[in-house]
């Protein structure tokens, strides 16, 4: 079935929204700061009500361009709403409404200073996030990109500290560098192509290009897309960006930076070069091993991790490579999984985040060793934080048993046995690098947590909310925004023809 | 009137020029609008020409009504039309930026700064729409000898810097002069024109050779291309802070664009010892951008980096003409007009900075952000577009020499280009580094706590307006390109 | 060798006026040494156009009686150009004498190394 285009101006208007968002914020200032968090709050709704009042037109089958802009000869920017997009747009819309609330309760617990240039760089990361997920071509996503490359940076170094500029630097040498080959890749196509249009399925073939080439472009593209993403051995800047405020570890480093990442490797996979094409010249199952190489990897180096943050710094990194395996598995079953796991896993970790950040604020705690018996002062907070490490390490009824389901019977489609043993594996690492905490925090013994004082509520709320939806969709997938549906709708039109059998929920 | 239009853009800032240091005279604020109106009438008069142009085509206006080839012709296309309103805008807006630097001058000393500022936009102005070889080199003296007395402005080690550039520029011309006086030789014609039509079937004979290498010089020199660019940094750093931003912005780019004129649209360059010394260049332009990059994180003084910068900047537009197909012509004449508002901006800014903090070296840049809020963001912007990131101008102008590359199969370019626009991140984000996060100390906070926050406003709307133009320029260059650049490039309309 | 003496002596010798003053230019230390020898280059162009305006038996490019014959009249837009080149000449030679004057009154020398190292220090 060939989508139905309509022109709509929604996806421009969700991207727009935000970027108008930062401008207030910054004209606002820090005297009148509760006019500065209405505009992200209004700007963050709008957002989330652009977002899914075009929800409803995507499962039914259409797709909304809008309009193209001509930058320059033969390229245009424009945006697109379908299947993968919307699945994106709406769970980083979604997510950003949680985050803001979040984001006033730990900035201003925590009495951080630059906090108006700390809410409208997230507002611009988020126009960036929804330009990503909308692109239409290659161009537009390059420019979103970047732009969200270059939007994170004031957030990473938000401390101004020593380490911060460092990791800073860190952050900016990883991705610029891995942007300019992906433009290299990208502007190649042009060439080759004369457009970039994504489009299901992929649409270059073997005769565009010699198969070294292709081979070659896709290893530049996916570099790009790999850094962000996080996979190992380009994870370098992920854990030490970690000195970021815990919001934007959340949002950023969990949702919509690492996620674009995982996203753009969907999209070169799914929509530049398509399964087809990717099976003759054989360089997906490459990165395929990455990114099972990744999983183990960094599952093993999250166990030594005594700095709460950095531990799930590293989950993330090794649950990232989940997506990225997912997708390069080439079966329809596998790209289910792995889109849904851009879900399962942005409602999960960011659960993790929030409870890392409200233990920070509220006990100025970091490491896990000093968090013994922590569960008798905020129950809440390490309930939710044991939910959601269940849900990393796999247990059904939680969200994350989902994607992993689909992604290992992805792996039997194309029956690839060792992929299975990967990720059995890695689920019982994350429980043991994970569950520590909760055990830690409701079973030692310890007299430095005798009195009850859970975080602030509008940290613990957030909380609560992610959490409870890491069930809800644990049991109904299709809860809400009917990700599932989505990500079952962008799997089939990649591999177009091929039913969707088994897979369960 | 209207049929005059061309003669206005050059006779009127040259009229103004000449008058300034009377109307100075009598009053500084007088001569200061003189200087913006002769200005604004130069930019209105190269609007129209533009349009009419783009309606009509090309337009072949005869100086004082004398044919050629024996009369100066004035040729005027889309693309010269588009480099005129460049110049003249330019010039309109360090003008205007110029006002608080001259407010302190003695009278007759603010009209001959701008004498000399006019003189030296007529001399650009009229380098990019002459027809004439010989006329051009008028300008280009006009020009030079206005920037020799402009840098030599800025104070004791300027004289020095002008004066080591006087006899190398001074060099460059003559060779250039020497170039025409061969072509002259053997066509007998200074046309453009009309030597494009007889040079043909002489193309291979020695002289032509010569004339070929010594024009190149010429321009080498004086748009300060590697390795020819020694004279460059002292004059940029040291120039008079208001004149800074139009010498380095656009005199740098005024030659680059004559030897587009010369080597794509008097000689074809595809083929013959034009293309071969195309070649040349373009591999020394590319040691260029790598050796001006990494000199340029070497410095610690803004402006020299800026300078150095400019001479990898400069490599680019080589780069795209030694590639030669359309498309990475395009990206070079984008990079003209791109780098000379981005070049305009960064040293706008960079004035700014020093008038009202007095620092110049990026060490001291501290915590900027708080007292000039709005000029850091024209910087950001700027740096952005140096680095070449989109949705900034910069981005595009290295878009189009990739893809020209790519096509071309010469990936020793692309590597350069991409290399090259790291090695501007690693400059840029030193600086913008510095000026957030760096904590200020505590006398320095001291110092200027008193002062007001942002630069006077005639000094504001300048830093605005360029670093707006460069986010406008990356976001519609499609218009730029499809309907001005395009029909200008020889073998154009892709 | 009578053949080279009419037609080739003569750009043998403006070739090597031209190259004198461009050493002169690169290899003086003096900055009064420099500006002479730049002139000197200078000069050599100019008197490289005026060859290329000269014929064998031509005369002044005044019409003289009746005669229209163009060849017996020198060509004379080299000459005009050359008057241009003149000019450009003596004023870069005047903003050049202008500039060494503050270069003497701040440095009390025109050395170049001299003042190099005074500058940068």
């Amino acid at each position: 079935m060939a989508p139905e285009i309509v022109l709509d101006y929604r996806p421009l208007w969700a991207v727009l929204i935000s970027l108008v968002a930062a401008v207030l914020i910054l004209l606002t200032g820090e005297k009148n700061r509760n006019l500065r968090e209405t505009w992200t709050i209004l700007a963050a709704f709008g957002k989330v009500a652009i977002v899914f009042s075009m929800l409803p037109m995507v499962l039914g089958g259409q797709v909304l361009e809008s309009a193209p802009l001509y930058v320059a000869k033969g390229i245009v920017l424009q945006l697109r709403a379908d299947t993968a997009g919307m699945l994106f747009a709406a769970l980083a819309s979604f997510l950003w409404v949680i985050t803001s609330f979040y984001s006033i309760g730990y900035m201003r617990g925590h009495h951080e200073k630059h906090q108006t240039g700390y809410f409208a760089a997230f507002a611009v990361c988020l126009s960036a996030t929804m330009g990503i997920a909308f692109a239409a071509n290659l161009l537009t996503f390059f420019v979103f990109y970047e732009i969200l490359t270059i939007a994170t940076y004031p957030l990473v170094i938000h401390k101004r500290n020593p380490e911060a500029i460092r990791s800073g630097r860190k952050y900016l040498a990883y991705t610029l560098i891995s942007g300019q080959l992906c433009l290299i890749a990208i502007i190649w196509t042009y060439v080759v192509v004369g457009h970039g249009n994504f489009q299901a399925g992929g649409f270059l073939t073997l005769d565009h290009a010699s198969r070294g080439m292709l081979q070659f472009m896709f290893f530049m593209m996916s570099i790009g897309a790999a850094v962000k993403a996080g996979v190992m051995p380009l994870h370098g800047w992920l854990p030490d960006a970690m000195v970021a405020p815990t919001p934007v570890s959340a949002l950023l480093h969990a949702v919509a930076v690492v996620k674009a990442g995982a996203f753009g490797i969907l999209r070169v996979v799914g929509y530049v070069f398509g399964p087809e094409l990717l099976k003759q010249i054989g360089t997906a199952e490459v990165l395929a091993w990455f990114a099972a190489f990744t999983i183990i990897a960094s599952s093993l180096i999250a166990m030594n991790q005594d700095n709460l943050k950095r531990r799930l710094a590293f989950s993330t990194v090794g649950q990232l490579s989940y997506v990225v395996l997912g997708v390069s598995l080439l079966s329809p079953l596998g790209l289910l999984g792995g889109m849904f796991h851009i879900i399962a896993h942005a409602f999960m970790k960011i659960t993790l985040f929030f409870c890392a950040g409200a233990i920070y604020v509220t006990t100025h705690k970091e490491n896990i060793s000093e968090m013994h018996g922590i569960g008798k002062q905020m129950p809440i907070t390490i309930g939710a934080f044991t939910i959601a490490s269940l849900g990393i390490a796999g247990v059904p009824f939680i969200v994350g048993f989902i994607s992993k389901w689909n992604i290992a019977l992805g792996a039997l489609q194309t029956g690839q046995w060792l992929y299975i043993v990967v990720l059995i594996a890695s689920a019982m690492l994350a429980s043991t690098y994970l569950l520590p905490l909760g055990y830690l925090g409701f079973f030692k013994k310890s007299d430095k947590f005798t009195h009850y004082g859970e975080a602030r509520k509008d940290m613990l709320i957030p909380i609560v909310i992610t959490a409870t939806f890491s069930i809800v969709l644990g049991i109904l997938p299709n809860f809400g925004a009917h990700f599932y549906d989505l990500a079952a709708m962008s799997a089939q039109s990649i591999i177009d023809g091929i039913q969707l059998i088994g897979g369960g929920w | 009137m209207r049929e005059q239009f061309p003669s206005l853009i050059v006779v009127v800032p040259l009229a103004a020029a000449l008058l300034s240091p009377f109307i100075a005279y009598f009053s500084k604020t007088l001569v200061r609008w003189l200087a913006i109106a002769a200005l604004l009438v130069s930019n209105i008069s190269a609007v129209a020409v533009l349009i009419r142009v783009l309606n009509g085509g090309v337009w072949h206006y005869h100086f004082g009504g004398w044919a050629p080839p024996w009369g100066i012709e004035y040729v005027l296309d889309p693309l010269s039309a588009t480099m005129a309103i460049l110049v003249s805008f330019v010039a309109l807006v360090v003008a205007i930026y110029s006002g608080p630097y001259v407010k302190d001058y003695a009278k007759l000393k603010a009209g001959i700064f701008y004498s000399l500022f006019l003189l030296l936009s007529v001399g650009l102005v009229g380098m990019m729409i002459t027809g004439d070889v010989f006329n051009l080199y008028v300008f280009l003296e006009i020009s030079s000898l206005a920037g020799y007395t402009l840098i030599a402005a800025g104070g004791n080690k300027a004289t020095v810097a002008a004066f080591r550039y006087l006899l190398v520029g001074t060099i460059g011309a003559s060779f250039y002069l020497l170039g025409i006086g061969f072509l002259y030789a053997v066509t007998g014609s200074l046309n453009m024109v009309d030597l494009a039509e007889r040079l043909l079937p002489l193309l291979d004979s020695r002289v032509v050779i010569v004339a070929i290498v010594m024009i190149m010089l010429g321009f080498g020199i004086k748009m300060a291309a590697f390795p020819l660019h020694g004279w460059q940094p002292d004059a940029y750093t040291y120039s008079h802070p208001a004149a800074t931003p139009l010498i380095a912005g656009v005199m740098g780019k005024v030659p680059a664009y004559a030897a587009l004129r010369f080597f794509f649209f008097i000689m074809p360059a595809t083929a013959g010892p034009v293309h071969k010394a195309l070649q040349v260049m373009g591999i020394l332009a590319a040691a260029g951008i790598i050796i001006g990059s990494v000199m340029a994180i070497a410095q610690k003084d803004f402006r020299r980096m800026l300078a150095y910068s400019s001479v990898a900047q400069i490599g680019y537009i080589v780069v795209g003409l030694a590639i030669g197909n359309s498309l990475a012509l395009i990206g070079g004449v984008l990079h003209i007009i791109n780098h000379a508002f981005m070049k305009s901006c960064l040293f706008v800014v960079a004035g700014g900075i020093r008038w009202r903090t007095g620092e110049y070296r990026i060490d001291n840049y501290m915590e900027l952000n708080k007292k000039m809020p709005l000029t850091m963001g024209a910087l950001i912007i700027a740096a952005l577009s140096m680095v070449g990131l989109p949705p900034t101008a910069g981005f595009f102008s290295k878009w189009y020499l990739v893809l020209g590359a790519i096509e071309e199969g010469m990936w020793f370019y692309v590597a350069i280009i991409i290399i090259s626009s790291l090695l501007n991140a690693i400059y840029f984000f030193r600086v913008l580094e510095n000026i957030y996060m760096k904590k200020a100390e505590k006398e320095y906070k001291d110092i200027y706590k008193g002062r007001k926050l942002e630069l006077p406003l005639q000094m504001l709307v300048p830093v605005v307006v360029l670093g707006i133009g460069i986010l406008v320029l990356g976001i519609f260059n499609e218009s730029l390109v499809t309907q001005v650049i395009q029909f200008a490039i020889p073998g154009g309309g892709l | 060798m009578l053949d080279f003496l009419t037609n080739s002596l003569i750009y043998w010798l403006f070739a090597i006026l031209f190259l004198l003053g461009f050493f002169g230019i690169l290899a003086n230390n003096n900055f009064m040494k420099k500006l002479m020898a730049m002139n000197i280059m200078q000069v050599a162009v100019i008197i490289f156009f005026l060859l290329l305006g000269q014929k064998l038996g031509g005369t002044l490019p005044v019409i003289w009686g009746t005669d229209y014959v163009v060849e017996h009249y020198i060509n004379p837009l080299p000459h005009a150009l050359m008057l241009t080149a003149i000019v450009v000449s003596l004023s870069t030679t005047g903003v050049a004498l202008a500039l060494m004057m503050r270069i003497q009154d701040h440095y009390g020398d025109l050395e170049e190394d001299e003042i190099l190292r005074r500058m940068n220090k």
